[in-house]
Formats: C-alpha cells, sequence, structure tokens
C-alpha cells in the first residue's frame, strides 16, 4: 500500500473526469431508466389519483413518509464526519469528507421530494412557501410540517454550501489541466480561484463557519422530522424520546450509506490507494457506537412503554413485539444491533467486507424502523371499530426503490465531473503548511477571527 | 355566538344506519363501491360502530355512532400546514377543501379516524348523481373531507332567522343525521343555551364523551346505553 504524492494524486483523482469508458454509459443508463420508471410510475399516480397506492383509511401515511424519514436521515452521514472531523482536525478524515458530503446533499434533495409525492394535490406545494399572496394567506407555523419545510431547506442550502466550498479549489485543478468548452465551464465554477493566501485564508476561515454552523443545523433537522410523529396524539408516538432517538438514527443510517459508498467508489474507480482498510476501520468503530447508542433508545423507548402500561400503546408494543409486525421488528433489531454488534465489535470483522455487510444490515434496519413507526401505531389508533391494515402496492414500490437508482445515479454523474476525493486537502494532509491547516492562533486568524 | 353540539342517547339508538344513509345523501359524499371499500377506503362521514359484549350466548350488541366530535381541543388543527383545517367562531372544526393539499397530517393526528381523503375524483352510480346537494361542494381528489355537523344547514337557519330579525330557535337547526334519526338518538343543538335540549341532555349523569381523557374536549355527548334488551 502506498502513500501516494503531488502528481499522482492529480492523475488518479482526476481520471473519471477525463476519460470515460463504456461502463459509465452503462450505469448512467440503466439507473437513469430505473429513475426515467419511477417518474413515469408517479405521474401515473397524479393523472389516476391517489387511489394506486396502498393508503387507505386509518393509515394515511406509509412508504413515501418512510421514505422520507430515511432519506433525510441519510443526509445525516455529511455532517457528522465532514463538520466534526473537519472540527476535530481529525487527519484520516482527508478522503473521506467530499464522499460524505455528496451523500448529505443527494439524500436531501431526494429525501425533500417525498412530501411532495405523498401530496394528495402534489400541484399545490407551493402553498407551503410563506409568500405574501393576494389572500393574505400564510402557512401555519403552529403545523411541525411547515416546521419541516424551513428546517430542510435550511439544511439543503447549509449543505450545498459546505460541500461547494472545498471543491472551489479543485475545480480550479480541473480548470488548469482541461482546454475549450471544460475550461470555460469550470473556469466559472472555480470562481477565479487563483490560490492566493489570501483566498486560502477565506476560504478555511468559510469552511470552518460552515462546519460549525451545519451541525446545529443537522441536530435540528431530525428533531423537526421527528415532532411530526412526537406532536400528534398517536400511541407510540407522542414521546419525548423521538427528538435524540431520530437525530441518532439519522446518522447512524449516515455512516452506514457513507461505508457503502465509500467501497463502492474504492472498488469501481481503483481508490484503493486513497481508501485505506483504516478508514473503513474507523468509520466502523463510529457504527458500533452509533448501533450501540440505536439499541439504548430502543431499549429506553420500549422499557419505558411497558412499564408506563397504557392500554393504546401496549397494543401497539405488542403488535411490533410479537403480533404480525414481529417478523419486521426482529429483522431490525438483528439488522440494526445483532449485526453491527458482532462485526464491528470483533476486530478481525472489521474489514471492508465486513463492514458493507454491517451496513447493509443498518440501512435495511433504519428502513423497518421508521416503517415500524408509522404503520403499527396508525392501524392501531383508540377505537377498535376503525382498526386497519396496510400494504403497500407496486406504485410505491417502485417509486421507493426508484429513489435508490436516484442516489446511485447523481452519485455516479457527480463522480463524473467532480473529483470525489478533494484533491487539494489530500495534497495539505501531505505536506501540512501553516495556511492550509485551520489556523490555530490570532496572527493567523487575523480579521475573520471565529 | 353559539357553541354547536350533539348528544347521542345510545340508549335510543337501534343502529339502523339511517343516519349514515342521510350524511351521504346530505353531504355529497361519493360512494367508491364495493372493491375500493372493501380495501379500507369508503368515506363514511358518520360511522355506526358496533360492539359486541360478553360470550355466547350472553352476548350484548352495543352502537355508537361516531361522527367527527368537533373538539374544542382539536388535534387535527395545528398539525395542518395551510389551515384547511382550523377552528370556527362558532367552535366547529371546519374543513376548507379548496385549501386542501392532502398531506393527511390531520387524519393521522385524529384520535377518533374521522377523516376522509378523497383517493379518486368523485363518482356517482346511476342515477345517484341527480340527487347532488346544490349547497354542498364537491372535493376533488386529494383532499381531506369530514362531517361538517351540516354546516351548509347552520347557514341556512341563521340566514334566514336574520332575515326574519329573530333569534335562531332551539332544533329549529336539524343536521341531516338527527331529522333522519327514527329514534331520535341524536339531538343538536347551541350548547351556550343552557336551556337547550342538547344542554340539559349533556348535564345528565349518564352522559360522558369519547377519549375524554386525551384532552380533546370533544363537543358530543353520549349518553350511556342503561336498557337491558
Amino acid at each position: 500500500m502506498s502513500h501516494p504524492t503531488g502528481a499522482r494524486i492529480n492523475s488518479d483523482l482526476l481520471r473519471p473526469l477525463f476519460q470515460t469508458s463504456w461502463r459509465f454509459f452503462l450505469l448512467v443508463a440503466i439507473f437513469g431508466g430505473i429513475v426515467g420508471l419511477g417518474l413515469v410510475t408517479w405521474m401515473a399516480q397524479v393523472y389516476r389519483g391517489y387511489g394506486v397506492t396502498g393508503i387507505r383509511w386509518p393509515v394515511y401515511w406509509g412508504f413515501y413518509i418512510t421514505s422520507f424519514v430515511f432519506w433525510i436521515g441519510i443526509s445525516h452521514a455529511g455532517t457528522l464526519i465532514s463538520a466534526i472531523l473537519r472540527l476535530v482536525n481529525a487527519g484520516w478524515r482527508r478522503p473521506v469528507t467530499r464522499c460524505a458530503e455528496v451523500i448529505t446533499v443527494f439524500a436531501l434533495m431526494i429525501g425533500a421530494l417525498f412530501p411532495i409525492i405523498h401530496l394528495g394535490r402534489p400541484w399545490l406545494a407551493f402553498w407551503l412557501f410563506p409568500y405574501p399572496s393576494e389572500r393574505l394567506i400564510w402557512p401555519n407555523f403552529r403545523s411541525p410540517l411547515v416546521w419541516d419545510f424551513f428546517a430542510i431547506n435550511t439544511y439543503l442550502v447549509g449543505s450545498v454550501l459546505f460541500l461547494l466550498l472545498p471543491i472551489i479549489p479543485d475545480f480550479a485543478v480541473v480548470r488548469d489541466k482541461s482546454t475549450g468548452l471544460r475550461r470555460k465551464i469550470y473556469g466559472a465554477l472555480a470562481l477565479g480561484w487563483r490560490g492566493t493566501p489570501k483566498q486560502w485564508h477565506r476560504l478555511e476561515t468559510a469552511i470552518q463557519i460552515m462546519a460549525v454552523a451545519i451541525i446545529p443545523v443537522a441536530v435540528s433537522v431530525h428533531t423537526v422530522v421527528s415532532f411530526d410523529f412526537s406532536m400528534a396524539p398517536v400511541p407510540m408516538w407522542n414521546t419525548t424520546i423521538f427528538g435524540p432517538y431520530f437525530v441518532a438514527g439519522a446518522i447512524f443510517s449516515g455512516i452506514a450509506g457513507l461505508l457503502i459508498a465509500m467501497a463502492v467508489l474504492r472498488k469501481f474507480l481503483h481508490l484503493e490507494d486513497y481508501l485505506h482498510p483504516v478508514h473503513f476501520e474507523n468509520l466502523g468503530k463510529l457504527l458500533l457506537v452509533m448501533a450501540l447508542l440505536w439499541g439504548y433508545f430502543v431499549f429506553n423507548e420500549r422499557l419505558v412503554t411497558y412499564y408506563g402500561n397504557e392500554p393504546a400503546e401496549m397494543a401497539v408494543f405488542w403488535r411490533t413485539q410479537q403480533e404480525s409486525f414481529a417478523p419486521l421488528y426482529w429483522t431490525m433489531v438483528i439488522g440494526n444491533f445483532v449485526l453491527p454488534l458482532i462485526l464491528m465489535g470483533i476486530r478481525r470483522f472489521r474489514t471492508i467486507t465486513g463492514c458493507v455487510i454491517a451496513s447493509i444490515g443498518v440501512i435495511v434496519g433504519m428502513w423497518l424502523e421508521r416503517f415500524l413507526i408509522i404503520v403499527p401505531s396508525l392501524g392501531h389508533k383508540y377505537l377498535p371499530y376503525s382498526f386497519g391494515i396496510y400494504r403497500p402496492t407496486p406504485t410505491e414500490i417502485i417509486i421507493a426503490g426508484a429513489t435508490f437508482a436516484a442516489m446511485t445515479l447523481l452519485y455516479v454523474l457527480f463522480a463524473k465531473f467532480v473529483p470525489i476525493i478533494s484533491i487539494w486537502e489530500l495534497k495539505a494532509g501531505e505536506h501540512p503548511s501553516p495556511t492550509l491547516v485551520p489556523p490555530a492562533t490570532e496572527e493567523q486568524l487575523g480579521e475573520l477571527h471565529l | 355566538m353559539p357553541r354547536w353540539g350533539m348528544a347521542a342517547d345510545l340508549d335510543r339508538c337501534t343502529g339502523c344506519g339511517a343516519c349514515v344513509v342521510a350524511c351521504h345523501a346530505e353531504n355529497n359524499i361519493s360512494t367508491v363501491g364495493a372493491e375500493q371499500a372493501a380495501v379500507g377506503r369508503a368515506k363514511h362521514w358518520l360511522r355506526v360502530e358496533r360492539y359486541w359484549e360478553g360470550d355466547f350466548p350472553d352476548v350484548r350488541l352495543k352502537f355508537r355512532p361516531v361522527m367527527c366530535q368537533q373538539c374544542d381541543n382539536a388535534p387535527c388543527e395545528p398539525v395542518c400546514p395551510t389551515y384547511a383545517s382550523h377552528h370556527t367562531d362558532e367552535g366547529l372544526n371546519a374543513q376548507v377543501y379548496n385549501r386542501c393539499i392532502g398531506t393527511r397530517y390531520c387524519a393521522n393526528a385524529c384520535p377518533y379516524n374521522v377523516r376522509f381523503f378523497d383517493f379518486f375524483n368523485p363518482s356517482w352510480e346511476k342515477p345517484l348523481q341527480l340527487q347532488l346537494n346544490p349547497d354542498v361542494s364537491l372535493r376533488e381528489v386529494g383532499v381531506m373531507e369530514k362531517c361538517t355537523f351540516c354546516v351548509q344547514r347552520i347557514k341556512g337557519v341563521q340566514i334566514q332567522a336574520r332575515a326574519e330579525d329573530r333569534e335562531v330557535g332551539d332544533g329549529e337547526i336539524q343536521p341531516a343525521c338527527v331529522q333522519s334519526c327514527g329514534a331520535r338518538a341524536l339531538v343538536f343543538g347551541d350548547l351556550e343555551d343552557p336551556e337547550s335540549l342538547v344542554s340539559r341532555l349533556s348535564r345528565s349523569p349518564r352522559g360522558s364523551k369519547l377519549l375524554e381523557d386525551l384532552g380533546t374536549q370533544p363537543k358530543v355527548n353520549y349518553l350511556s346505553r342503561q336498557s337491558q334488551v
């Protein structure tokens, strides 16, 4: 295993941008096709009526809201890895940060689609905007859905900035190495980057500011998502634990998503020299911590409900624990807790393969977790006469499945046009210089002192 | 300002379902067909819940007509992002169909499950389309709908009374379910007026409210069943 430097970093990491193999087109065609199928399915849903989904009285939320929470959860990969690791200046973060930040942006875009897909009248979604209309009607600021709207948009803007800022020097590298139209496009994207000390200083400061700012935003986003549930008087929903439980679950699934993405990138873009087993091992340890935290939250939630012994809650409790939803529930426990605990807890299994297997378990488990929060409770509210079931239809399955293809497609396209590993940060790691590491002293901080 | 409420005497309710039919007819509630109804898409703003008690052969059948309870502290209202679900001055939980974007959050928050979603555009089996009520708007696909206490009838009587320069009398306003109830199990009226029949019934020691402990402050009073038959 070698640690590449200088020109080799450039050539290795810019190769996907300048060389296009037939496999790229094949991937784009396959995943683009699946995304197209999802789009057509959604248009068919709008055209034929919402009844083509499996939603029915009284389970009015199903696959779409599950997927919404799931994808917003995945989006927490970028924040934790990137922002926290930047702030503590962990050296091993350098090849990982951009993979993570990209996941944040794309998963948020996909997640934010679901509230619109799930609307009965999606063409009126703009009523959530607080725009001055001639009727002077504003959105209802008491509604957690409106909080969602603001939280997700804030997070999206923040994470796009957080992604784009560290790309600027890399855009400049691509600009300098290309000609013609490509040079013009990347030149515009590089925003006149010349690499002067002043520019470096401003960039570092901006990244620091964003890294600090994005963490509370990320925490607030998934707390607000959890408010969608905990603000309603529905059995097993109305609980104070949901905020931190959702945030922990989000970071958990985000790390799993990041591990899978890194393994795939390593394999397909031949980044073995950049993404080392140690990166997987470190992230695997984080996954282990989050698995324990998740287990702690579930244990809390379940035990408190059990001792509270409120009849409506206990009915839902037993539904998931022992009755019709038990197979899904125990699959979730195995995927989210048992599997990561064994694979990440025992050093021998904490390999790249082990990380990927554990991550797949977590992804499946976290998706099921959201499903098990939503559906059993809604189908089993207070009056026995109005108990009900939910069964997804192909429409929902196709649309929910197509978003996974959308994520892959966006990732493939991004890796095609932007170096997926931060070139300048990697080089800075090789030759740390005062201007390239986060400033530590008053003089270096200058007027933009944090 | 009146505060509209209802009392349902479970001793009188025979479970005949006339109220359900009358509600459908009055409020232009579209029928969805047997197949969709079996899936769980039937829209009964008012339903008669049936509960069996005891073991065979000592089985008792209980009926409970359940409509929107018009809660004073309604969980459906704060969660709506567009104010489609809101509280009127007269204490009704109004639903503005044209303002609804179909998040269905209100229906999830409602502990009584009395809110219904339009999964398709409305249609009626012939010749039912000929009996549509011109006073009630049709709901297009993707909106929530629910019991309004027949707000069109309330408004109609109020306008008539104002034109005749008089107060609305007790019992003058009759929602479709109340009007059609052969056993007179349902009584509608103003809870602010202590002398109205609904107020007097609501003070009955037999009275209780559905899921009262959730703090929703419903305005429908159920008079518990006492007969042994």
